[in-house]
């Protein structure tokens, strides 16, 4: 009987608004002879391009900070605000993913809700060494409305897709 | 009347030719946008007109000044003197805007003695000593022509986010002042330079700019452009790229003896895709 409680609970807050907002990060799986796990960066900017840092994925396990050598591959970031963080950054920074679906939850949803309401676009880029780079826009509005979720914007070459959604 | 009008023209066009026919000297980096904790660059110096494919006279190194984010200078590596280009490395362990210059100048004359022989003061590469002027100059000497001039090459790399602690100009000669940081230039942007001649906006002087690979194109493709009242430029890169920017000044505000102010300068900058 509790566990009903709480259950039905859980679904009556999820509801009401968006709580919880999930992006899902499709990396390809690549048919190519020598294969490097890309660099992802995710970040939001607003119309004056600020940016709002969500995610990043590099060689965080090299020894002497070696994997930060390529952070500037991933090039837009790296202008929009990457220079200017001392890497590595706690609840940014992550190990870098293999292909498949990569879903970014806490990090989204809390960096969403403490931006003011207005117009912004979820970024995210891929650089791979030996590979190359490819950057998605997604275009939201602030509050997010579920009616509109979720979004898919497909990618060319370094990621599939990404996906905004409850 | 014709006749005379023309030979006008004609010494007008050498003593212009004679002032820009230098070879275009240039400081290549490897990269010049980097990041993490131990980047090093390493730097090509040459001087040939084929950009940036060294043919011509590698570009001594023993004078190149490397600024660090900091304000400090900071000292060259492995430097090694090829045919046609000079090599070194630096290493960037500050965070920030590092400027590699090379920078000489000084007095300069020019004279014709009375048989109309052609000569100069100081000698080609070198360094002239003022105190020696007025022995080793006549001053009557016909065509007398004392000039005061600087030439700058240089070039930026950042490790990190940009910083212009070290783009600070010295003052002395023709210098580039960033507007848009040259660390910070993408592809179909406009970036703003401010030139300055002794720490003043040098207006009217004259820039070229020209992307590299020239060797893979059939043309120049310069893009030329004179600077404004405030000494200012806009260059709206075409296409991701190295670039080598020219400039030139020319006036009579010479200190003495010169009666001639002279300025060149020139820089390497890397134009990212967006």
């Amino acid at each position: 009987m509790r566990r009903f409680w709480l259950a039905f609970l859980m679904v009556t807050a999820s509801s009401a608004a968006v709580a919880e907002v999930n992006l899902t990060v499709t990396l390809p799986r690549l048919n190519v002879a020598e294969y490097h796990a890309p660099y992802v960066a995710v970040w939001i900017e607003n119309d004056r391009r600020q940016a709002t840092q969500v995610a990043v994925w590099y060689d965080v396990a090299l020894a002497n900070g070696e994997g930060q050598e390529w952070l500037k591959d991933m090039r837009q970031w790296w202008r929009r605000g990457g220079r200017a963080l001392s890497m590595p950054v706690d609840g940014i920074t992550g190990a870098t993913k293999g292909p498949g679906e990569h879903t970014i939850s806490t990090q989204l949803s809390n960096a969403l809700a403490e931006l003011p309401a207005g117009k912004y676009t979820i970024m995210v880029e891929a650089a791979r060494e030996v590979g190359g780079r490819e950057v998605l826009r997604l275009p939201i509005e602030l509050p997010l409305n579920n009616a509109n979720l979720p979004v898919v914007v497909e990618g060319q070459n370094e990621l599939e897709s990404i996906r905004l959604h409850n | 009347m014709r006749f005379q009008l023309m030979v006008l023209t004609a010494v007008a066009a050498a003593l212009v030719s004679t002032s820009v026919s230098a070879h275009r000297a240039w400081l290549q980096p490897s990269a010049t946008v980097l990041s993490g904790d131990d980047a090093v660059v390493t730097v090509d110096a040459a001087i040939s007109n084929t950009l940036f494919h060294p043919d011509h006279f590698a570009m001594p190194v023993d004078d190149i000044v490397v600024t660090a984010p900091n304000g400090d200078s900071i000292d060259i590596m492995n430097a090694a003197k090829g045919r046609y280009r000079s090599v070194f490395d630096v290493e960037l362990k500050q965070q920030g805007t590092y400027k590699i210059a090379r920078a000489s100048g000084g007095l300069r004359a020019f004279w014709r003695d009375e048989e109309g022989n052609r000569h100069m003061w100081p000698g080609r590469g070198e360094q002239a000593d003022e105190a020696e002027f007025s022995t080793a100059v006549p001053a009557d000497a016909k065509d007398l022509s004392v000039s005061r001039g600087w030439r700058r090459v240089e070039t930026f790399v950042t490790v990190g986010a940009p910083t212009t602690e070290s783009l600070q100009p010295t003052n002395q000669g023709l210098e580039l002042l960033p507007v848009t940081h040259p660390n910070d230039l993408y592809a179909t942007e406009t970036a703003t330079f401010k030139l300055l001649i002794d720490g003043e906006p040098a207006v009217g002087a004259e820039v070229e700019v020209v992307a590299g690979g020239m060797r893979y194109r059939n043309s120049q493709d310069a893009i030329k452009v004179t600077t404004n009242e405030q000494g200012e430029i806009q260059i709206t890169w075409p296409q991701a790229g190295m670039y080598f920017l020219e400039a030139s000044y020319r006036d009579d505000k010479a200190a003495k003896p010169a009666t001639i102010r002279t300025g060149g300068y020139s820089a390497t900058f890397e134009v990212l895709p967006l």
